[in-house]
């Protein structure tokens, strides 16, 4: 009470005073406060998007590819000296030989055996199978000559697309100026262009950047991902129906919901251990298939896919059980005829996402051999195969330069892959999603 | 591949047997449904069950015996000077077996006795994959004729295929469990292997990481050294600068965005946050190795800094702004979470928005943004592909963030790619540091859960 009175003895003013000496100051904290939030979610925002130029900057150019139009003698002394046109032996024929004369023609004042040798460096090695391709496509052509397309190297191709810089020092930049006099004399004569890199998208992986492609590992990402989905879906909707319809609340179901939880945050590389152990070292399945890597990735998904289906199980409402079972349905006819088909939109949300986690996995791929280098296109789920983003941790990991672009350019793709995934599971929640 | 295509036999078999079933069930009762027990459609689903089940139980059983029942079979019919050689040995000869068996190229001539192994190799899986062939389709014709044969009025054929159901639903549920237990039981049981060569006191207090053993024993350093401290210290220093990172810029648009931003704001800026936690690691990697790590060279050397290429800065930064979606969406539940009453109460007494969110949110939301940081400290600790990519390989204890650090993940993917004989010291090491990352990253998660449950209930 005496304070009361403390204050209203000077009439209210202080107080007052008090308040409107601070305000300016407090507003302006606010001020500061509000724009410390905006200047995070910026920052986050800015982050991404240097990310993704980063990435887009690198990686577009690995969309095409340099090529020369060479002249090329498909002679029948080289292809098929025996004139029997078997084809066995024709595959093994010295196509080599074939794209080096083509080149060593264009420049006939070249002689000294090492300056050839630089010479023929220009036209990337995959030229021979192009012309092997080429033969076996139509056998006519055989002892005739033409002019065909071939990739040339790789660092030819970036000298093109301007990544190795001409105005360095000689002694400081991988292609020599006399490299650079081939190369120019070849793109006035208008047998140097840069086009689709349709190899890119069919090729295996390779040493040689040019002809390095994506296409074996899409295959083995996709083997890997019917197994995972094959596995992981039936399961998880099971434990989620279980877990959710069925299980008694006690000791042995609480057990089961917390492992679950736990194996959610348990790090992606410790299942790789797991894999190793398990399924290379006691089950003695083989190294790099897909088949062990689907198994991993299954284990490593299921928590998303439960979880996921349980909360979506949840989300229907108790009217609905009780309308089916008191028309007389059992418990498993209301779960299989009602609930499930209400809860699958949600369902199948999360198990595109879970799958979407699972494609751009690498670590627990690393640990099961999946890291291996493989050129052939896997045919099933024992092959060795890698999948999208180790072939990305490869290419990281290779020392050439023109193999920066192929990986940025696999980044691309791989970002495609989950951006359509997460599209379809945004589209379903937006198409399917009811509110009780 | 012959066991895809004995699955989609048996699945082609199921679907006959359900027809079968079906049109069985409504011939027993000719006009008379009604008083079946069950409806036709369980009657199919009983003799389909029948006709699957036990034959892909045998399938299975069998592809994940095979390989080993193969091994002994084929080690134990090699001559007995074989039986007193190493086991590294063995498994180089059991390679060799397996090449040859399976055609591929190899080297040179084999030794007759490794060919005649080779040859029972194939025997043996060529009549394997015969007799489960025949053994399936036997199973499954002989269920299904069972099944047909019990067919009546008063199958219960429902409550049978209701059970199996449950049945499978409850064995689904164990696969979450078997996980652990498998995940436990292959870390301690390669863990204890490892301890028993290298002491764990001196695994866990040793200040020395040299894992590479030589080729001959007399070489120098011919044992490694398994001290890994500097791993640890590694992995916490990295660690500690992505929570630097992640932790201001993920609580701070986490509070803009609940107590500040528009309706419409939000709806933009929160997926797109969120794309950021989609990112596969492995980009990030890359993203961090090529571009953050040269970037902060150059500018450390603009200012006379010397910065390793592979610093803990530049791997630190770039997991901190991958955990950033996370620390603000748990962030985001849980001032949610806070009642309004308090933000009321709060403006009630003349706080501006920020002293409210300061003096009363924040406080409120403490815990459970703690247990929301303690589970991002432990994604940081686990994360891996950033870390092996931008992250260097040499193990120097520092707390210097320019210097080039390892971590425990880093360490176990370089033991364990490529191919080694498995029972090195160096390849155990691996199991040993899975088990250090796998009991941390647990004890983080339980006692982030059990912060967050105790003080969540608080407020309801």
């Amino acid at each position: 009470m005496s304070e009361m009175t403390a204050v209203s003895g000077t009439p209210g003013r202080r107080t007052r005073d008090l308040v409107a000496a601070g305000i300016g100051r407090r507003y302006r904290a606010e001020r500061r406060f509000r724009i410390f939030g905006l200047v995070a979610i910026a920052s986050a925002l800015v982050f991404m998007a240097l990310l993704f130029m980063s990435i887009i900057g690198k990686g577009y150019s690995a969309f095409v590819q340099t090529e020369i139009r060479l002249p090329v003698a498909y002679a029948v002394s080289v292809i098929d000296p025996d004139g029997t046109r078997n084809l066995d032996d024709m595959r093994r024929a010295n196509y080599g030989k074939l794209y080096r004369d083509g080149i060593q023609s264009l420049f006939p004042d070249v002689t000294s055996r090492q300056d050839r040798r630089v010479l023929n460096g220009l036209v990337s090695s995959g030229a021979s199978f192009q012309i092997r391709d080429a033969v076996f496509e139509d056998q006519s052509l055989i002892g005739k000559s033409g002019e065909i397309w071939v990739p040339a190297s790789d660092d030819v191709d970036m000298l093109v697309k301007g990544k190795i810089d001409r105005n360095l020092p000689e002694s400081a930049r991988r292609v020599s100026d006399q490299e650079i006099a081939w190369i120019d004399a070849l793109e006035k004569d208008g047998r140097l262009a840069t086009r689709f890199n349709w190899r890119f998208f069919t090729n295996g992986d390779s040493r040689e950047p040019e002809l390095a492609g994506i296409w074996g590992a899409v295959v083995g990402s996709f083997l890997t991902m019917i197994v995972t989905l094959a596995l992981s879906f039936p399961l998880g909707v099971a434990t989620a129906v279980y877990l959710e319809e069925f299980a008694p609340k006690n000791r042995w179901t609480d057990i089961i919901e917390v492992n679950i939880n736990n194996l959610a945050a348990i790090p992606s590389i410790v299942f790789g251990l797991l894999g190793l152990a398990v399924f290379l070292q006691f089950f003695g399945l083989p190294r790099s298939a897909p088949v062990v890597g689907g198994l991993v990735l299954t284990l490593m998904t299921l928590p998303t896919i439960i979880i996921a289906a349980r909360v979506s199980l949840k989300s229907v409402p108790p009217s609905i059980r009780e309308a089916a079972l008191g028309l007389g349905a059992s418990k498993m006819q209301m779960v299989t005829n009602d609930v499930l088909p209400l809860a699958m939109p949600g369902i199948l949300t999360g198990t595109i996402i879970g799958m979407g986690r699972a494609l751009g996995e690498t670590a627990p791929l690393l640990m099961i051999g999946m890291v291996a280098f493989i050129v052939d296109i896997p045919g099933g789920f024992h092959d060795p195969a890698t999948v999208l983003p180790v072939q990305i941790y490869i290419w990281a990991d290779s020392a050439e330069r023109a193999f920066v672009e192929r990986t940025s350019a696999a980044i691309m793709v791989l970002l495609t892959f989950l951006i359509i995934m997460n599209a379809a599971a945004v589209f379903l929640r937006g198409k399917f999603e009811r509110r009780w | 591949m012959p066991f895809s295509f004995l699955l989609l036999v048996l699945a082609a078999l199921a679907v006959v047997s359900y027809r079968f079933g079906t049109a069985r069930a409504r011939a027993v009762a000719p006009g008379r449904q009604s008083q079946l027990h069950s409806r036709p459609m369980y009657h199919g689903l009983y003799a389909a069950i029948w006709c699957g089940v036990p034959a892909l139980i045998v399938a299975t059983a069998w592809v994940a015996f095979q390989p080993v029942l193969v091994k002994g079979l084929v080690m134990g019919g090699l001559p007995d000077s074989y039986s007193a050689l190493p086991e590294a040995r063995l498994n180089l000869i059991w390679n060799d077996i397996r090449n040859l068996a399976l055609g591929d190229v190899v080297r040179a001539q084999p030794a007759p006795e490794i060919q005649a192994a080779a040859d029972t190799f194939h025997r043996l899986y060529a009549i394997g994959n015969a007799a489960l062939a025949v053994l399936c389709l036997a199973l499954a014709i002989a269920g299904t004729s069972y099944a047909l044969k019990r067919v009546s009025m008063s199958l219960r054929a429902r409550n049978q295929v209701e059970r199996v159901i449950t049945v499978f639903l409850v064995l689904s549920s164990l696969v979450a469990i078997l996980t652990t237990v498998g995940i436990v039981l292959s870390l301690l049981f390669e863990s204890l292997r490892f301890f028993g060569k290298v002491p764990p006191l001196e695994f866990l207090f040793g200040l020395h990481w040299s894992p590479q053993t030589a080729l001959r024993a007399d070489q120098v350093g011919s044992s490694g050294s398994f001290g890994a401290i500097p791993l640890f210290t590694g992995t916490l220093l990295i660690s500690l600068i992505s929570m630097c990172v992640a932790v201001p810029v993920g609580l701070m648009s986490a509070i803009y965005m609940s107590e500040y931003a528009h309706r419409k704001f939000r709806a933009v800026a929160k997926p797109l946050l969120e794309i950021l936690a989609g990112i596969p690691t492995v980009v990030y990697g890359f993203f961090a190795a090529l571009t953050v790590a040269p970037f902060i060279r150059r500018l450390g050397e603009g200012v006379g800094l010397s910065v390793a290429s592979e610093s803990a800065l530049a791997a630190g930064l770039v997991m901190g702004v991958m955990i950033i979606p996370f620390v603000s969406s748990i962030s985001d539940d849980v001032i949610n979470a806070v009642p309004q009453s308090m933000r009321d109460g709060a403006y009630a007494l003349g706080a501006t928005k920020s002293e409210t969110i300061r003096n009363v949110i924040v406080p409120a939301a403490l815990p459970g943004i703690v247990g929301g940081v303690l589970l991002a400290v432990s994604r940081a600790i686990g994360e891996t592909m950033i870390v092996v990519m931008a992250a260097g390989l040499s193990a120097n204890l520092t707390f210097n963030p320019l210097d080039a650090v390892t971590t425990v993940t880093v360490q176990i993917v370089t033991l364990l790619t490529g191919d080694q004989e498995f029972d090195s010291a160096k390849t155990l090491a691996a199991f040993a540091l899975g088990l250090v990352l796998f009991c941390v990253t647990l004890g983080l998660n339980i006692l982030a859960l059990h912060v967050v449950r105790k003080y969540r209930e608080q407020y309801e």
